[in-house]
This record gives structure tokens, C-alpha cells and sequence, in this order.
């Protein structure tokens, strides 16, 4: 009974395939059971669209005459990072403008560039015999630019924690505004959409696997930075709070504003709500028991966001359910709660790539390598060259 | 005579305090309550409108201050960008009077006017700058 990612793809091929999103094919359990919804079903779509700071992308500018080698880089005011062959750079999200602070940054330029707007590059050089040139200034866009991806170092978290703030003032985090004295509690997860939570050992989402990246099709391209399987897990096989990472790579010429878009939180900086899409093959039963999962099924962990240091003390957890209902209880007290991972953008994007899988356009792949089963997640301490 | 109109924050602990009813007799001021969020034993929040002397109005809003209320001006409108809004709902957090909520069954951002008190906690917190203050 056992399907091979072969014969799925001959059925997305012939046209029979049968592909739900990873909220119907909840009810569709209920329903019909485990076995049948085995038999039935091809494929669950997973996706999340949430901001994801660890992003950014390669770009190939191609050479001008005179050619450059250049060393500072900056798009529309933003430093891009050059330390590579004469016109290659890295563009991080974060990346702030010399010019604008935190109203403008990396993220934003990427943006600009998938919406085809023109954009001012500047940079400069040592000069060598080689590369005689030692600045330039000129202006590119999608069209013009020789290539351009996204590689991002860390994306996709499996499930992650709850921020809220003790203190006595508001303070303003990546999880955005915390109210003082627990006004409010923040999270981010697409929750039973969320694609490691749906394959929490990482079967079939590995290596080399075709995804849905901001509206192109990438790959993932390795497991990400913090990467940490070794995090609690419940019954269920899904962590609670932050688990598996992914790496993961697109063409940026492919992708659409509809996916993924530059955001500012006030105070903290700019990042960038990444759009991201997996396909999830029915193999066997096994994957149906881990893809029911509902969000009453997800458990996370309350973190206290005043207290500036790398442990943060807790206040116990809770599941999405709860979290999605508005308030949750925390010593007691009534707060309310507020995703900063958009459920609805997430949901369409698992209704798109169902869609692009029924319509022939999208076809799955066999993982490379596996992703690690057990990684050593480390800290960074300060030491004096004696003490290492 | 002049005219002020301030969102005030109750914390809990002073929230079933009869403070506001001071600003008349003490200071002379008249108030219009707009709207209001008051539970006991939870933070409040009331839209009001002051009316008085000018000096009146500042030794007034000295005198909350110094009894634990927090005192903003009140916006005159807020306005939700529906086009440039992704819907994650990070705002409902910060939204006392629960003017902007998740629709349950969509998972899409609401937003009731009527229930708006203007406090303004809501708009420097939006990631993509979708929710606008007017002041």
C-alpha cells in the first residue's frame, strides 16, 4: 500500500493525483480514517509565511568596461557584503540604509528588485591590473541584473516560542511590540500548517527537496543555522519550540511580492516575511499520523522577552488552539495574543501549491540526504585565549 | 476655554479609583467620556475630552499623571491599508477594545471602528505599515 515519490509524480503526470492542504486533510481523517485517508490522498501542502530574518540573496551583477573588483557595495544605501569574486555580493534582509536607518533595508531592496523597480548601485575598489576600475555608480533592475537568488541561512522553524514582557515598559523586540506588566503575549507559527511540524522527523523533507519559495520554485539546500533536533518533543514528534531549520535557495527573477515582503518592526529593524511552500507525499499510514496534527496538537513555550539574557525565564506552555483564540492565561492573568506570522497567507499558500501540483506545473522530489537526526547545539561563551 | 483629547490608561491597581471625578471638583474641568475600556482588576482605557482653562487642563493632566495614569493625545483617525495588511495579526495583541480582531473562520484581519478608542497603540507596531494614524 505504500507509495513511492515515483508513482506519485506519474499520477500528478496522468493527472489523477489527489492533493489536500495540511488543514482539510485534518477533517479528512476525522472522517474517513487513518488507512483510508492513506489510500486517498497523494500529497498535503504545507506552508508558512512568517518574517524570517535569516535571509538574504546572492547577486551577480556581471562585469562593466573597465571591470571592478569591488569592495563596498551598496544598493539604494544599503551595504551589501563583497569579501567574494569581483561582483558578487551577499545582501542580507536586516542590512539597515546608511542613509534612511531602519525605514529602509536589505530586505526592502530584494523587494523592490522582484517588483522590477530600478535600483542605484555604488561601489568601490582598490583598482588592480585586472580590475583597473576604482568606483562606480549606475542603476540596475531585474531585467538587467545577471543573477540574482536567495540563499537563506535559516527559515522554515519548526514551531517556536511565545514572547511576552514582565517589566514595567514597553519594550520592542523581533516579536514585535511587548506590552508592559504581560499586556501582551506574541507568537509565530503556522501551526498545523507549519511544514516540519507536519513531518517532525524530517521523512520525506530533506536535502535537494523541491519547494515553494516566494512564488518560484527552489530547493532546500541544506538544514539551517541553530538547527536543533534534539529539542523535547511530545508523543506526537513535534517539538515544542524551536526544532528543525531549513537552508534554502531560489531565483529570485521567478518570484512574486505576493510571497514574500519587507517589513519593518518598530524599534528592532527591518527583516522579511518569507513565503514558503512544501509538498508533503502521503508514503505511507505512518505519514498520515504525523500529518493530522491539529493545532491543540502544538505545544509551545512562554518566554519572558524583559529579561535580556540568552535563557529567559518561562511561564509555561501552551498550544496553538489556544494561542489562535485571542488570550491565554499567564500566572493567572488574562492576555491577549497576536500571531506575527500571517495563518491566512500561509493557508493560501498551501491552497497555491496544491493548485500548481493539480495543474501539472509542480512535481515532487526524493530528498538527497537526510537532514541530521542529532546535531550539537551550541552557545557562544566569552573566553579569554587561556580558557579555550 | 479649551479643549484636549486624551486616551488615558488606568493600570489595574488604580483602575477602580475615582481619580477622573477630581478633575472637576479639584481643577474646574469639565470631561466628555467618549469611549472607555474599564474592567476591575485589568488595565483601562478611556477616550475623554477635557474642556477648561488652559492651566487648568495642564495642572489637571500633572495630577493623573502623578496618580499612575498614562496620558496620550488621542488620534483623530485611524485607517487600516486592507491592500498592503498580510493579515497576521500581531495588532489584535495590542488592541484593548478588541476593535481589531482575526475573522475565526477566514483567519483575516477585522477592524470595528465603533469599538476604537483612537489610542494609537496599534500603529507603530504593524510590520508593513498597513494601520495609519491620523493626529
Amino acid at each position: 500500500m505504500a507509495k513511492t515519490i515515483e508513482e506519485i509524480n506519474k499520477k500528478i503526470k496522468d493527472g489523477n493525483v489527489v492533493v489536500l492542504d495540511a488543514e482539510e486533510i485534518i477533517d479528512y481523517i476525522e472522517e474517513n480514517g487513518a488507512k483510508k485517508a492513506a489510500k486517498d490522498v497523494d500529497i498535503v501542502t504545507t506552508a508558512t509565511f512568517g518574517p524570517m530574518c535569516s535571509s538574504g540573496a546572492f547577486l551577480n551583477f556581471g562585469h562593466s568596461d573597465p571591470p571592478i573588483k569591488m569592495n563596498k557595495v551598496w544598493l539604494n544605501d544599503v551595504p551589501a557584503y563583497s569579501g567574494l569574486a569581483a561582483v558578487d555580493v551577499y545582501l542580507g534582509a536586516t542590512e539597515l540604509s546608511e542613509s534612511e536607518g531602519m525605514n529602509y533595508g536589505g530586505a526592502h531592496v530584494i523587494e523592490d528588485l522582484i517588483q522590477g523597480k530600478t535600483i542605484k548601485l555604488r561601489a568601490t575598489a582598490h583598482g588592480t591590473d585586472c580590475y583597473p576600475r576604482k568606483d562606480i555608480e549606475t542603476y540596475i533592475n531585474k531585467e538587467t541584473i545577471n543573477q540574482a537568488y536567495l540563499f537563506n541561512p535559516r527559515n522554515v522553524y519548526q514551531n517556536y516560542a511565545v514572547a511576552t514582557n514582565s517589566s514595567n515598559k514597553t519594550i520592542y523586540t523581533y516579536m514585535g511590540k511587548l506590552l508592559p506588566r504581560f499586556g501582551n503575549a506574541t507568537y509565530s507559527s503556522a501551526g498545523q500548517l507549519n511544514p516540519l511540524l507536519n513531518d517532525p522527523y524530517y521523512r520525506t523533507i530533506g536535502i535537494g527537496t523541491k519547494i515553494f519559495i516566494g512564488g518560484a520554485q527552489g530547493y532546500i539546500a541544506w538544514h539551517g543555522t541553530q538547527h536543533n533536533p534534539n529539542q523535547h518533543r511530545i508523543a506526537n514528534g513535534t517539538t515544542i519550540g524551536p526544532g528543525a531549520t531549513l537552508a534554502v535557495i531560489g531565483n529570485i527573477k521567478e518570484m512574486s511580492n505576493n510571497f514574500i515582503k519587507a517589513a519593518i518592526f518598530p524599534g528592532y529593524g527591518v527583516t522579511m516575511f518569507m513565503g514558503i511552500g512544501i509538498p508533503i507525499p502521503v508514503l505511507d499510514k505512518e505519514m498520515i499520523d504525523f500529518l493530522k496534527i491539529k493545532d491543540e496538537d502544538i505545544f509551545t513555550i512562554i518566554e519572558d522577552y524583559s529579561v535580556q539574557r540568552r535563557n529567559k525565564p518561562t511561564y509555561g506552555k501552551v498550544n496553538y488552539k489556544q494561542l489562535r483564540s485571542g488570550n491565554i492565561a499567564i500566572n493567572g492573568k488574562k492576555v491577549q495574543t497576536g500571531s506575527i506570522s500571517s495563518y491566512a497567507k500561509a493557508k493560501s499558500i498551501a491552497q497555491y501549491l496544491a493548485n500548481l501540483i493539480k495543474e501539472k506545473k509542480f512535481f515532487l522530489t526524493e530528498p538527497v540526504s537526510q537532514l541530521p537526526q542529532d546535531e550539537k547545539f551550541g552557545n557562544l561563551e566569552i573566553l579569554s585565549q587561556e580558557e579555550i | 476655554m479649551a479643549k484636549r483629547k486624551l486616551v488615558l490608561t488606568f493600570p489595574e491597581d488604580i483602575v477602580t479609583k475615582p481619580i477622573t471625578y477630581r478633575l472637576v471638583k479639584d481643577y474646574d474641568l469639565s470631561f466628555n467620556i467618549l469611549r472607555a475600556e474599564v474592567t476591575p482588576d485589568m488595565e483601562g482605557k478611556i477616550l475623554l475630552e477635557l474642556s477648561g482653562d488652559i492651566p487648568k487642563i495642564e495642572e489637571g493632566i500633572n495630577y493623573l499623571q502623578e496618580s499612575g495614569v498614562t496620558i496620550q493625545e488621542a488620534a483623530r483617525d485611524i485607517t487600516v491599508d486592507k491592500k498592503e495588511c498580510i493579515h497576521c495579526g500581531l495588532c489584535t495583541s495590542l488592541c484593548m477594545t478588541q476593535s481589531l480582531t482575526l475573522d475565526p473562520e477566514t483567519k483575516k484581519l477585522l477592524f470595528d471602528k465603533d469599538k476604537c478608542i483612537l489610542c494609537g497603540l496599534c500603529s507603530n507596531s504593524c510590520p508593513v505599515d498597513a494601520i495609519k494614524l491620523k493626529m
